[in-house]
């Protein structure tokens, strides 16, 4: 599993460039799911990434999640992600589980 | 030194480290970090109140202990039972461990040695290798090892076998009495989650019988060791074989069955 131990060297090497970096982890998980809580994800400010939080079903949307926290400046956030009936088109995991994320800038 | 600074140095040198982030409620964001360092909990950060501070400090320092992963609710001053929660906005606090890798001790510098510490590398183990062969026993033939011992198994379990645990696993390749029988002794006097032991089972009933003589015949002894190790897939290969031995491994530790799912019922990830 990818906690936020391998992705340190990744965000080490961006933020000696100086960008800003946004990290998401899988906080818990409903149904079923790929990934265990603490499964963790950094976004850079040119949308490289690094680490993951599902099997790659919703990664493309923490993306943009974070790209919006990064530069927004504002406090980290809980994001939801998972299948629903009335949400035909939203973004969810093939295994038809709800994953649920907090995505914060790394500014601490 | 900022707060993820002391984390990554405490992540780097294998420090047992938790942070406890509010990842909902007041104080969003506000972080707390519990380390052990020679037995004693040290904590920085604060999450705005000392009494919250207080209390998600006690149950940071047991989660790192167990090495848990997971969310708890609190009231903003660290209120912590259902009734004092009500009224109350609730503080979601979500505790991450970070305890140092399992390890893999592997006895015995044999070829199949080199496959199983390629796949125990890819499971996040920290490797050693041990034989007592010097020119077997080396980082230039088993350069995924974290770490190569030339060395007896009595001294290797005597001064280090404390360090073993639940999540760690000892996998004794060597097929030579004179060699696993010790190797076997000395696992079984710690508390390792996983000893397997190579050998056919004709291999596997002579080192039953040597066991045997060294005093080593009880039923919950030897119900601990794995041998022939393994699952049962079938296959001939060093690397076929590593992943037999590290899915042996996973299905012991979660007890689940190592059928396929399309064989059994009910929710996979429980």
């Amino acid at each position: 599993m990818s906690d936020m131990r391998e992705i340190l060297d990744d965000i080490d090497r961006w933020r000696s460039a100086g960008k800003k970096v946004a990290v998401a982890r899988v906080i818990n998980i409903e149904g079923s799911g790929p990934r265990d809580p603490g499964a963790a994800m950094a976004v850079n400010e040119d949308g490289e990434v690094a680490g993951s939080v599902s099997g790659g079903c919703v990664e493309g949307a923490v993306v943009s999640e974070a790209l919006g926290i990064i530069h927004d400046g504002g406090p980290g956030k809980m994001v939801s992600f998972g299948y629903s009936d009335d949400e035909a088109f939203a973004v969810g995991l093939t295994c038809g589980g709800i994953i649920r994320l907090y995505i914060e800038r790394l500014d601490w | 030194m900022s707060l993820y600074e002391q984390f990554r140095a405490h992540v780097r040198a294998q420090t047992p480290v938790a942070l406890a982030t509010i990842v909902e409620g007041p104080g969003v964001g506000a972080k707390l970090m519990v380390t052990r360092i020679d037995g004693d909990e040290v904590v920085s950060g604060s999450l705005g109140h000392p009494d919250l501070d207080r209390v998600v400090a006690r149950d940071t320092a047991g989660e790192l202990e167990a090495g848990r992963t997971g969310v708890r609710h609190y009231g903003p001053e660290g209120q912590a039972t259902p009734e004092d929660l009500v009224d109350t906005p609730t503080v979601v606090v979500f505790i991450e461990s970070f305890s140092p890798p399992p390890q893999m001790w592997v006895f015995g510098a044999v070829d199949f040695t080199a496959a199983l510490g390629r796949v125990a590398k890819v499971l996040g183990y920290r490797v050693t290798v041990c034989d007592a062969r010097e020119i077997f026993a080396t980082k230039r033939r088993f350069p995924m090892a974290d770490e190569v011992m030339v060395t007896w198994p009595t001294p290797m379990f005597e001064s280090r076998g404390h360090t073993l645990g639940p999540r760690d696993a000892v996998c004794i390749l060597t097929h030579d009495p004179k060699f696993d029988v010790p190797a076997v002794q000395g696992a079984l006097a710690t508390n390792v989650g996983y000893i397997g032991v190579m050998g056919s089972r004709k291999t596997h009933t002579k080192r039953l019988e040597r066991l045997a003589e060294v005093g080593v015949s009880s039923p919950e002894q030897l119900s601990r060791l794995m041998s022939p190790i393994g699952l049962d897939l079938g296959g001939r290969t060093p690397e076929e074989t590593a992943i037999a031995i590290c899915a042996e491994i996973i299905a012991r530790r979660t007890g689940h069955t190592a059928s396929s799912l399309k064989t059994t019922s009910g929710s996979i990830h429980s």
